[in-house]
């Protein structure tokens, strides 16, 4: 028999592990300690860091999800974004009483309808965007980026439009206001709220797209497309789907920045997707993980510098994606067929 | 001398449109007095010469841009902060063309360089999140640009609306610096018009077109995508930069929303578009019709609007304010994108072949 004989019995090769990204965000965090004077400080920055960045995960996600499946960028996510945060003032306003009420569960009783409202929302919203606008312009970038360009400022309006242009106060509700001290540093509870839904959502994500049918699908159809249509899978059903729940996590980001913000505006919306897209860019378009660790790359620079340099806290993002770029010209986890 | 790089209308429609904007925009001091006409026709020239540049990009280069607003606030902060710091005097223009000129192509090289390089949705995303980084800098960096505020400043003598040259003899509207100005600014504009329609047309923007319709193949013909493109991009930014400096000494104000705002990059998309995407003349027709829209049908929009709102028809009002005029614009565009491509000069040059 000859040398490229196949033993059945014989795992699959493992594709490489690439860990050095990983390290960023913690090798990002080890710098900036010694240049900020204390270190509850530090603590308190990199918490803080660690809450927006994984509120930007969660807005980012599902639009690197939907150009790595589809081919798609849109540049409408944004408004998903707004909208999510609109719906949930839409319950929340009339729900103040609960949501001041010192009583978790009062306050749960009024955030869970939010988030459900805000999810079902954008995500029926993607379902028909994706049915109506995107569907005829498949494969054409250049008009993807003019008619998703097009929807967004369109959205944006009509929120204008039916909800006024004043910004709208979103208060947090009681049992999430405040801080708590560990050691010298104070630690705001929201923030806290945030990382562990920032992460529960980045776990769910992976264990769907690693441990499921369909992840494995996904996956498939972000390597090649045509292959898995090719196998008898409907690749059609696969997309609606992913760009439903990519825009309901937008609308759920939209939710918790607002909540972290206090207010809503319409604005917001074309502010977080310049954000999302540094992001997306740094992470390498198409990947979760990288979308993960840029977010938070982002983040924890923007405090640390914030606090360091105010005035170039502006330029940070950009001169961290050029950074990245300049050592991986395609973001950190480079998808292999985009 | 062929002006028109032997690139004709090719539509009897669309040169009789042409020749009566054209016509129409050379007397307009004369044909319509009066200050808000003026303005208006001055903004058709300046929207004209920086749609075209846009669309050597958008329709002759298949690459879209975002980042075309800041060049032009380049050009226009330039010769802004150039006159305002050094006052009423040609050598402060000059000093400010030579300094945002230079830089405008310097900054479009580097993001050229750098993002150009892997696909045309890499670009647009890069060149939106630099535009609004710069915009924001801008903002902040008041003591240089006058932040929200903006700079007013002086411009020179023979630029300033107080001087006469000719007192109400000529047709009877007096020639003052005004006139100078617009002068200027159509001479100018025209220029640029006819040395892009000379880009479109030469080898290097068949090579572009060559590459919007195919990178690979073009590539495989031993043509750089990169550097074409990336060329492509700095020309085009530079005339930004260029028509920004003309906008500034017409207004004789520099600001965000003047120069920078996302607005205005939505105005030259809308107008690429409808015009038609990869014929030149589309800016003109596009501007024109663009223009004259912004400045008649917005106040018409009020008054439906409070028609409406006094009928009590509900959600009307607040829809047709004229501070939705986007959300109008913004439908036209995605409309427009699906059903002509081609835009307008298209469609007439399709009816005539």
């Amino acid at each position: 028999m000859s040398a490229t004989d196949i033993d059945a019995g014989a795992a699959l090769p493992k594709a490489p592990r690439d860990l050095v990204p990983l390290l960023l965000p913690a090798a990002l965090a080890l710098i900036a300690l010694p240049f900020i004077p204390s270190s509850s400080t530090w603590l308190t920055l990199t918490i803080a860091g660690l809450a927006m960045g994984m509120m930007i995960f969660v807005m980012a996600s599902g639009l690197t999800l939907i150009f790595g499946l589809m081919d798609v960028l849109n540049f409408g996510h944004g408004a998903f974004i707004a909208i999510g945060a609109y719906m949930a003032t839409l319950v929340l306003l009339p729900l103040t009483g609960w949501m001041q009420a010192d009583s978790v569960w009062l306050n749960l009783a009024a955030v869970l309808p939010a988030i459900v409202l805000a999810v079902g929302v954008t995500g029926l919203l993607g379902l028909a965007f994706e049915r109506v606008v995107i569907m005829p312009v498949y494969g054409q970038h250049l008009k993807q980026i003019l008619i998703t360009m097009g929807g967004m400022i369109v959205a944006e309006q009509l929120l204008y439009a039916l909800f006024g242009p004043q910004q709208i106060p979103l208060p947090l509700p009681a049992s999430l206001r405040g801080s708590f001290a560990i050691g010298e540093a104070a630690i705001e509870k929201y923030r806290v709220v945030c990382v562990l839904v920032g992460l529960a959502v980045f776990l769910a994500m992976l264990a769907v797209l690693n441990r499921t049918k369909i992840g494995l699908l996904i996956r498939a159809g972000v390597e090649n497309t045509e292959m898995v249509e090719a196998l008898g899978y409907r690749i059609t059903r696969l997309f609606v789907g992913v760009f439903m729940a990519g825009s309901a996590l937008a609308g759920l980001g939209g939710v918790m920045w607002g909540l972290y913000r206090e207010q809503v505006n319409a604005a917001m919306g074309g502010e977080l997707l310049v954000l999302v897209f540094i992001v997306v860019i740094i992470g390498g378009l198409g990947s979760v993980s990288g979308c993960f660790i840029g977010a938070l790359l982002v983040a924890l620079a923007t405090n640390y510098v914030g606090f360091l340099v105010p005035k170039l806290a502006l330029i940070t993002d950009i001169a961290l994606m050029v950074a990245v770029l300049l050592w991986r010209p395609r973001g950190l986890y480079p998808v292999t067929s985009r | 001398m062929m002006p028109l790089s032997g690139d004709r209308p090719r539509s009897v429609i669309l040169s009789i449109a042409l020749t009566l904007i054209v016509v129409g925009l050379a007397l307009a001091p004369f044909l319509f007095p009066g200050a808000k006409p003026l303005n208006v026709a001055a903004k058709i020239c300046i929207f004209i010469a920086l749609a075209a540049s846009y669309d050597l990009l958008l329709g002759y280069t298949g690459v879209v841009s975002f980042a075309h607003t800041m060049f032009y606030g380049v050009g226009s902060y330039g010769v802004a902060i150039a006159l305002y710091s050094l006052g009423a005097r040609w050598d402060a223009i000059g000093l400010g063309l030579l300094i945002a000129l230079p830089s405008a192509a310097l900054l479009a090289l580097a993001i050229g360089l750098f993002s150009l390089r892997v696909q045309t949705i890499f670009f647009a995303m890069i060149t939106l999140a630099v535009a609004s980084a710069f915009a924001v800098l801008a903002s902040q960096l008041s003591w240089l640009t006058g932040g929200e505020d903006g700079r007013n400043f002086r411009v020179p003598e023979w630029l300033q609306p107080g001087t006469i040259f000719i007192p109400r003899d000529v047709l009877g509207v007096a020639v003052t610096g005004r006139t100078v100005t617009y002068y200027l600014l159509f001479v100018c504009c025209a220029a640029l018009f006819l040395l892009l329609l000379r880009v479109v047309n030469s080898p290097f923007g068949r090579v572009l077109q060559a590459i919007r319709e195919n990178p690979f193949r073009a590539e495989a013909l031993g043509y750089r995508t990169v550097i074409h493109r990336t060329l492509a991009n700095v020309l085009a930014a530079a005339v930004a930069a260029a028509v920004g400096a003309l906008n500034a000494l017409w207004l004789r104000y520099t600001g965000p929303d003047t120069s920078l705002s996302f607005a205005i990059m939505l105005d030259i998309l809308l107008i690429v578009v409808i015009g038609g995407m990869g014929t030149l003349y589309g800016a003109i027709i596009g501007a024109t019709l663009y223009v004259l829209a912004q400045n008649y049908l917005q106040a018409l929009m009020g008054t439906v609007s409070t028609a409406a709102a006094e009928a009590g028809v509900p959600l009307l009002p607040q829809l047709f304010h004229p501070d939705r005029w986007l959300l109008w614009l913004g439908i036209l565009f995605i409309l427009s994108v699906y059903f002509f491509p081609s835009g307008i000069v298209g469609k007439l040059r399709r009816s005539t072949s």
